[in-house]
C-alpha cells in the first residue's frame, strides 16, 4: 500500500488565511518605510531604507504568502499529508512574523543583537517548516514535474536561509572574516532564483494551463527550465571562491545564462497565455501578464547593464532590478494567485458545512470584481512610480505611499473575503439548524 | 492507445473544450447556443464520472483493497461537481450570465484540481493495480464515453 496517501481536499481554512492576512500588512509597512526615508532610500541598494524595505517585501510579504500557499497546495498537488498543518501554522506563522520584524528593525536601527535574534528565529521557524514540507513531498506517490520543481524550490529556500543566517550572524557578531559582498550575491540568487522563481515556475506549470485553459508547457521545457536555473545558480555560487572578495570575471557569462533562462520562461508563459482557449481577462490573468513582462524587463535590463558597464556600475541599476523583481514579478504573481485561491477556499469550506439545499455563493461573490480591479490598478501605478523613482529619487516618497495604499487595498480585499466567509457560514449554519428543529 | 492514463486524461481535455464553448456562448448572451453546448458538456462530464465510479474505481478497489482513500475523495468531488452542474443548468434556464460566470469559475477550479490529482496520482496507481484487467476496463470505459460523443 502506498504510504500516507490522503486525498484530503484542504487543511483548516485558518491555516493559509493567517499568512494571507499578514502578508499585505508588511507591504504597507514597506511602502511607509520608503516614504519615510524618501530619496535617500533609493540612493543605493545598501541604504538602510532599501535594505529594510527589501526584507519587508521578501521575508514578510513574499515568504508569508508563499508559506501559506504551500501549506495549502501541497495537499492538493501531491496528495500528500502534511503533518499536523494547524500546529505547523501555529508555530511557524508567529515566528516568521516576529523574525521579519526583527530583521527589518535590525537594518533600520543598526542593532547587532537584532540580527542575531532574527537569524535564530528564522532558523527555527523555517527549519521546522522545511522539515515538514520535505517529509510530505519526499513521500508522496504523486508524479509529474511540478512535484520535482517544488522539491527544488524548497532546497533553494534551505540554502537561502542558511546563507541568510550566516550573513545575519556575521553582521550581529561584527565578524569581518567573510566576503560579505559575495555572500550577499549568492544569497540573493538563491532567494530570488533558487527559491522564489523556482516556486513560481513549479506553480505556473500547474496553474497557467488550469486557469485559462492554455496548452501545457512543452515537456522538454518543463524539464530544462528548472535544471538550467539550478545549474546557473550553482555556478554563480562558485564566486564565493573568488579572490580579494571579488567575483571571477567569467561570472558575467553565468549571469547572462541566468537571464536567458528567466527570459525563456517568461516568454514561454506569455506565449502559452496568448494561445489560451478561455478568453476571460480576469485580474489574475492581468497580474500574471505584468509579472511575466517584469521578468522579461528584468532580463533585458540585466543584459543592457552588462553591455553598457557605465550604466551597470550606477548604484541605481540594482534598485531598478529590485523593483522589477519584487513588486513587479513576485508580488504581482502572489496577488493574482490570492485572488483565485481565497475565493475558491471560501467556497470549498462553505460547501462542506452546508448541505445540497443551501449551496454556498459562487467564487465571484467572495471578493467584488470592482474592488480587485481598483487594487490592481493601484498596484500597477505603484510599480510604474517605483520605477520612475529609481530614475528620479524625488518621487520616492510618493511611490512609497502609493505602494502602501495598494497593499492596504489588498488587505482590505482579503479581510472582506474573510468577513464574507463568516457571514455566509453563519447563514448556512442557521439554515441547516432551522431545518433540523 | 489502450491505457487508462491515456483515455481519461484525453477525455478531460475534451470536457475542457466543451466547458469553454458553453462559457463563451453564455458570455455572449447567446442562450440557444449556450443551452446546446452546455447540454453536451453536462452529458460528457456525467458520463466521465459514471465511467470512473462504475468501472474504474470498483476494479481498483477490488484489486488493491483500498476503498476508503483516494476513490472515496474522488467520488465526493464528483458529487460536488454534479451540484455545480445543476446550478449551471439553472443559470442557463434563467438566462443569468452573471450566475453562469460565477458558477463556471467555481466549477473550473474544482474540476482542474480534481483532474490534476487523478492524472498525477490516481490513474498511474490504477494502471499499476489493474495490470491484467487493464484491457477490459479500458474497453468498458471507452464504450461509456463514446456513447455520449456525437
Amino acid at each position: 500500500m502506498p504510504p500516507t496517501l490522503s486525498f484530503e481536499q484542504a487543511p483548516p481554512i485558518s491555516v493559509p488565511y493567517r499568512f494571507f492576512l499578514t502578508a499585505p500588512l508588511f507591504g504597507v509597512l514597506a511602502g511607509l518605510v520608503l516614504a519615510w526615508y524618501g530619496p535617500e532610500a533609493f540612493s543605493s541598494r545598501w541604504s538602510q531604507g532599501a535594505l529594510a524595505m527589501t526584507h519587508l517585501l521578501v521575508v514578510d510579504f513574499m515568504l508569508q504568502a508563499m508559506v501559506g500557499s504551500l501549506l495549502q497546495i501541497v495537499a492538493v498537488v501531491a496528495g500528500a499529508n502534511i503533518w499536523r498543518p494547524l500546529l505547523v501554522a501555529t508555530v511557524v506563522h508567529p515566528l516568521i512574523t516576529a523574525g521579519a520584524v526583527m530583521l527589518a528593525s535590525a537594518f533600520v536601527f543598526e542593532q547587532p543583537f537584532l540580527f542575531i535574534m532574527a537569524a535564530m528565529v528564522f532558523a527555527i521557524a523555517l527549519g521546522f517548516f522545511l522539515a515538514v514540507m520535505l517529509a510530505a513531498l519526499l513521500r508522496t506517490p504523486a508524479q509529474g514535474m511540478p512535484i520535482h520543481v517544488l522539491r527544488l524550490a524548497l532546497l533553494g529556500l534551505l540554502i537561502t536561509v542558511g546563507l541568510g543566517f550566516t550573513l545575519a550572524m556575521s553582521l550581529g557578531l561584527d565578524d569581518q572574516s567573510l566576503p560579505l559582498g559575495l555572500l550577499v550575491n549568492v544569497h540573493v540568487a538563491w532567494g530570488l532564483g533558487g527559491w522564489a522563481l523556482m516556486l513560481v515556475i513549479g506553480v505556473s506549470y500547474l496553474v497557467v494551463p488550469m486557469f485559462q485553459l492554455t496548452p501545457a508547457y512543452p515537456l522538454w521545457l518543463t524539464r530544462a527550465l528548472p535544471l538550467a536555473l539550478l545549474a546557473v545558480i550553482c555556478l554563480w555560487s562558485l564566486q564565493l571562491g573568488g579572490r580579494n572578495g571579488e567575483a571571477q570575471s567569467w561570472q558575467s557569462w553565468v549571469g547572462l545564462a541566468g537571464m536567458v533562462v528567466a527570459a525563456t520562461y517568461a516568454a514561454a508563459t506569455l506565449w502559452l497565455q496568448s494561445r489560451r482557449r478561455r478568453r476571460q481577462t480576469d485580474v489574475t490573468f492581468l497580474f500574471w501578464r505584468v509579472a511575466m513582462g517584469s521578468l522579461l524587463a528584468y532580463a533585458l535590463s540585466w543584459l543592457l547593464f552588462l553591455a553598457w558597464p557605465a550604466l551597470g556600475a550606477s548604484p541605481r541599476s540594482a534598485l531598478w532590478l529590485g523593483v522589477l523583481a519584487l513588486p513587479g514579478l513576485f508580488i504581482s504573481v502572489i496577488t493574482g494567485m490570492l485572488y483565485k485561491i481565497v475565493p475558491f477556499l471560501n467556497w470549498l469550506h462553505l460547501q462542506r458545512i452546508g448541505d445540497p439545499r443551501t449551496p454556498p455563493p459562487n467564487m465571484k461573490q467572495m471578493i467584488p470584481e470592482k474592488a480587485m480591479r481598483r487594487q490592481m490598478q493601484a498596484h500597477f501605478a505603484a510599480l510604474a512610480l517605483l520605477l520612475a523613482a529609481v530614475l528620479w529619487p524625488a518621487l520616492a516618497p510618493l511611490a512609497g505611499l502609493l505602494f502602501a495604499a495598494s497593499c492596504a487595498l489588498l488587505e482590505w480585499n482579503m479581510v472582506g473575503a474573510v468577513r464574507r466567509y463568516e457571514t455566509f457560514r453563519a447563514r448556512i449554519l442557521a439554515a441547516v439548524a432551522g431545518r433540523g428543529s | 492507445m489502450n491505457q487508462v492514463t491515456q483515455i481519461l486524461p484525453d477525455h478531460h481535455k475534451h470536457c475542457d473544450e466543451l466547458f469553454v464553448a458553453a462559457e463563451d456562448a453564455a458570455q455572449r448572451g447567446d442562450w440557444p447556443a449556450t443551452a446546446a453546448t452546455f447540454a453536451r458538456f453536462d452529458a460528457q462530464m456525467r458520463a466521465h464520472f459514471a465511467a470512473e465510479e462504475e468501472v474504474l474505481f470498483p476494479t481498483f478497489e477490488a484489486a488493491t483493497g483500498m476503498s476508503g482513500g483516494p476513490t472515496q475523495m474522488m467520488r465526493y468531488e464528483h458529487e460536488q461537481m454534479r451540484t455545480l452542474l445543476d446550478q449551471l443548468a439553472t443559470a442557463v434556464t434563467a438566462r443569468d450570465s452573471d450566475g453562469y460566470a460565477g458558477v463556471a469559475e467555481t466549477l473550473l477550479m474544482l474540476l482542474q484540481q480534481h483532474n490534476m490529482k487523478e492524472e498525477n496520482i490516481l490513474y498511474p496507481m490504477c494502471e499499476q493495480a489493474l495490470a491484467a484487467d487493464a484491457g477490459e476496463v479500458c474497453e468498458k470505459i471507452s464504450a461509456m464515453l463514446e456513447e455520449e460523443h456525437a
